[in-house]
């Protein structure tokens, strides 16, 4: 029992330094007066005054998190739709597709999405004139390979939920819409703010189908780390690694919270 | 009389006509015809599977029957969907929101139905003291206790006034002292309120203590329909008479014989009745008020219950005696 | 009901399905660099012949199949061990346990990588660690190669791999385990004979989700591969956005459409299957 203990103990211990050393490292380093990560030249704060001073990434950030905003509350609201209805309509005709059309964003390459969303709105704009590729086009893009994460936390939330509260309301005199507002969404809210954060996280990180999408005024953040990225290690990004990192972890501990919730 | 097919009730409440319900493969309503009368407290009593919740569903309004009509106080109520009947049902899990306390609860129904404000809460608060919940009004159903989640349910139902209260296995839930309170609280509230209740059990005990009149149901259909005292002493059939209580089912000519327990006389001479066997006692079940024994004859084993009588003991020879008229034959 | 049906229907019917009939479209013209947008429409099959005919091509397929299938290999082993382990926690702990690990999942993909490009370069802090403890005296670079490109699908998809494992594990029963102790068998053998096959469905989905994306990964070999390293989503990149060859570049992603059509289906029935089990 005790090997057992231990030998978990190890597996766990050096999973997790697999996975957070390479962030760990990169957050001290952005307090590293020197450029580089190889050599330490002392603490400094120049690089978080830097980076905090860079209009061209502070403007990118802004344009993300709009973005990631209005991309994830329509996901929101689409991915609450489909996973409502995985969950609750019975057999209907065409419902392999739609199952498959809502899972498949999920594990589509990103180049494949990218290309395609790319041509549809090169063909919109030859048959409509519009829309112009930036900010609506990128949020269409994101908003839809997330709505399979909202799905299925919302399906998977479904799953568990008591139906009998669902009858007693009917059997008081609900109609099932009436229901679904006063009964069912209230007790699932949580989930599907879970899936919200879920998805402002995953468009606010979006490179490919971003850089296919986007037009030539548009530069999401993504897109300034990948290009600074490219040439090589870049202090400032790691600045944006530790802002980032702890940004991330206020939600996940937000949504860690709002789903464990038992109203 | 023939007591296996319930009579036409004058002004039933509840009337059900060939109602079938299936489930892929499984029949689990069997062409089942019914009717309770308002004032009743209705049981519909059997062992798992045999149809009971499901025609308790298929009143309320979850389910849709295949076959049959249903009707309710006279109207045609097949197919109207649960938030259009005049039925309210108790859960067997209670089914409480949780995200509201118990005032909310209760009045939930009240405010679907578009009552004004403050009738709702004089209403609400009515049905509260009924049920002894009224310093409990602004809990949250998690801080309560099982007895109290119950209470609760009850008093969301009641406070709608439906003309039928369906109740699933209200008491499976409740430990054994509680249990015992319920029924008489039950049965209480429904006598003062006038109301029809229906009641889902698969205890007989229950069933008999507490209902006017009930249907043993087997396999999705109903197999005897009376009060408890018709269907403790006039069983129809084997199933019946095995269900309800013990029996003795003795083959004798041209079918069967359904002899109660307490109907035959124990003693160590013979005695001088009309059916007479001779056994050996193989078990006592003592029971404070009386004792169970098994004595096998040459027939068969035979259950015997009349009071203890510590002379008796395991192997002993004894004679068992009953009336010509003890035993109630069976039809099947 | 129907509406609530209906929004996502159309939703992905316009947005994710119908492109990709634009797609085969666009993949059947011919490279037209003077109009805009640059292709002429027809049905022609050269690009797809190109892709299939062309040396580098065909190495660049066979390479992304590779590099993805060992990776998936090596996250379900790492992933499995994880999940294992946060499954036999204690119960308190593992919804913190569970957080760590899905914690680097929210954290910016792009920024995972690139921390990777620091440690793994030639003076990087890693060939700093082989040199210092003695492991090794003259280790090569490993960013740029193809280790670095394992390493870093591993490394972004780890996450990927545990979450429907650990799902899968947490719900195992543990009395089937004691019973199979108690007639006779070995912790292993009860491994191999209870556990294993009762998270299958949990590795084929973990699996699922890591293959599919890696074969067309293209961050990943574009910061930590280097030059020899051709995967084909760097591919499609190249071909559309360098070469500004769109029927080609559409003619890769339908390749890859077909490619994944069977995992993606796979991926999609099994999560059906696991939605039945739970209601």
């Amino acid at each position: 029992m005790i090997g057992r203990a231990r030998f978990a103990f190890t597996v766990l211990g050096f999973g997790y330094a697999f996975l957070y050393l390479p962030l760990a490292l990169v957050m001290i380093y952005s307090f590293n007066e020197s450029r580089l990560v190889t050599v330490w030249g002392g603490f400094s704060m120049k690089w978080w005054s830097a980076l905090f001073a860079n209009e061209a990434m502070l403007q990118a950030a802004w344009l993300s998190i709009r973005i990631a905003f209005v991309s994830a509350t329509a996901a929101a609201i689409i991915g609450l739709a489909a996973g409502y209805a995985l969950a609750r309509a019975p057999r209907f005709p065409g419902r392999g597709l739609f199952g498959g059309l809502v899972i498949a964003p999920m594990v589509m390459p990103e180049v494949v999405m990218g290309i395609s969303m790319l041509l549809l709105f090169v063909g919109a704009e030859r048959l409509f004139g519009g829309p112009e590729r930036g900010f609506l086009t990128i949020a269409i893009a994101h908003a839809t390979f997330s709505i399979a994460f909202v799905a299925i936390v919302v399906q998977a939330r479904l799953a568990d939920f008591d139906r009998s509260l669902e009858e007693a309301a009917m059997d008081l005199g609900a109609t099932p819409w009436v229901t679904f507002l006063t009964v069912t969404l209230p007790l699932i809210a949580p989930a599907v703010a879970s899936g919200w954060l879920l998805a402002f996280t995953l468009s606010l990180d979006d490179l490919i189908m971003t850089q296919f999408v986007a037009g030539a005024q548009s530069q999401t953040l993504p897109m300034r780390v990948y290009s600074s990225v490219r040439l090589g290690v870049d202090p400032q990004i790691n600045v944006l690694a530790t802002v980032v990192v702890a940004v991330a972890a206020c939600a996940l501990v937000l949504s860690g919270w709002l789903t464990r919730r038992k109203v | 009389m023939d007591d296996r097919e319930d009579g036409p009730v004058s002004g039933a409440i509840v009337k059900i006509k060939g109602l079938t319900k299936r489930f892929g493969a499984v029949t689990a309503v069997d062409n089942v015809d019914l009717e309770v009368a308002p004032g009743e407290l209705f049981a519909l009593l059997g062992g798992s599977g045999c149809g009971k919740t499901t025609l308790l569903r298929l009143l309320a309004g979850f389910e849709t029957p295949d076959a049959g009509r249903i009707f309710i106080d006279g109207q045609d109520m097949t197919g109207v969907p649960p938030h259009l009947r005049p039925v309210n049902m108790m859960f067997q899990s209670y089914a409480l929101f949780p995200h509201m306390n118990v005032a909310e609860n209760v009045g939930y129904g009240l405010r679907r139905e578009g009552v004004a404000k403050a009738e709702t809460t004089t209403r609400v608060a009515d049905v509260l003291e009924q049920v002894r919940l009224a310093d409990y009004a602004q809990r949250r159903p998690a801080q309560l206790s099982g007895g109290q989640r119950q209470r609760v349910a009850l008093a969301r139902a009641l406070v709608k006034r439906p003309k039928i209260l369906l109740l699933d296995e209200p008491l499976a839930a409740l430990d054994r002292k509680l249990r015992e309170g319920t029924r008489f609280e039950l049965v209480r509230l429904q006598e003062q309120l006038g109301l029809t209740f229906v009641m889902v059990t698969h205890d007989q005990e229950e069933a008999m203590s507490m209902a006017t009149r009930l249907a043993v149901m087997n396999a999705g259909r109903i197999a005897q329909v009376g009060t408890p005292h018709e269907v403790y002493e006039r069983p129809t059939s084997r199933f019946v008479a095995d269900f309800i209580g013990v029996a003795n089912i003795l083959k004798i000519e041209g079918g069967w014989l359904a002899l109660r327990p307490e109907k035959i006389a124990l003693s160590a001479e013979r005695p001088g009745l009309a059916n007479v066997v001779a056994g050996k006692i193989v078990d006592i079940a003592y029971e404070g008020d009386r004792s169970l024994y098994r004595i096998a004859t040459d027939g068969a084993v035979m259950i015997v219950s009349t009071a203890p009588n510590l002379s008796h003991r395991r192997g002993d020879s004894v004679w068992l005696g009953w009336a010509a008229d003890a035993g109630h034959p069976l039809d099947a | 009901m129907r509406f609530v049906i209906a929004l996502p229907f159309l939703w992905l019917g316009i947005f994710f399905l119908l492109p990709f009939a634009l797609v085969l479209a666009i993949a059947l013209g011919t490279n037209a660099p003077d109009s805009v947008p640059p292709v002429e429409l027809g049905i022609g099959l050269k690009s797809f012949t190109l892709l299939f005919t062309d040396d580098l091509y065909l190495a660049a397929w066979l390479t992304s199949l590779r590099i993805a299938a060992t990776s998936t290999l090596v996250t379900l082993l790492f992933g499995y061990l994880m999940a294992y382990a946060i499954a036999r926690a204690a119960p308190e702990r593992r919804p913190l346990l569970l957080m760590l690990v899905v914690l680097p999942f929210w954290t910016s993909f792009l920024i995972r990588v690139y921390a990777w490009m620091g440690l793994l370069d030639e003076n990087g802090l890693l060939n700093q660690f082989l040199r210092w403890s003695g492991i090794a005296t003259d280790p090569g670079t490993i960013l740029g190669t193809e280790w670095a490109v394992h390493l870093g699908i591993v490394y972004a998809y780890l996450p990927f791999m545990v979450l429907p494992l650990y799902a899968v594990l947490e719900k195992l029963d543990m009395s089937l385990l004691e019973a199979a102790a108690d007639l006779g068998a070995r912790p292993f053998a009860a491994f191999l004979t209870i556990t294993l096959p009762l998270s299958l469905p949990g590795i084929v989905a973990g699996c699922l989700l890591v293959f599919i994306p890696a074969v067309g990964e293209f961050v990943i070999p574009d910061l930590l591969g280097g030059t020899d390293t051709l995967m084909i989503g760097k591919v499609l990149w190249d071909e559309f956005f360098t070469n500004a060859d769109w029927p080609l570049a559409s003619a890769v992603a339908i390749c890859l459409l077909v490619l994944l059509a069977g995992p993606i289906a796979l991926f999609q029935h099994q999560q059906a299957r696991s939605l039945e089990r739970r209601t």
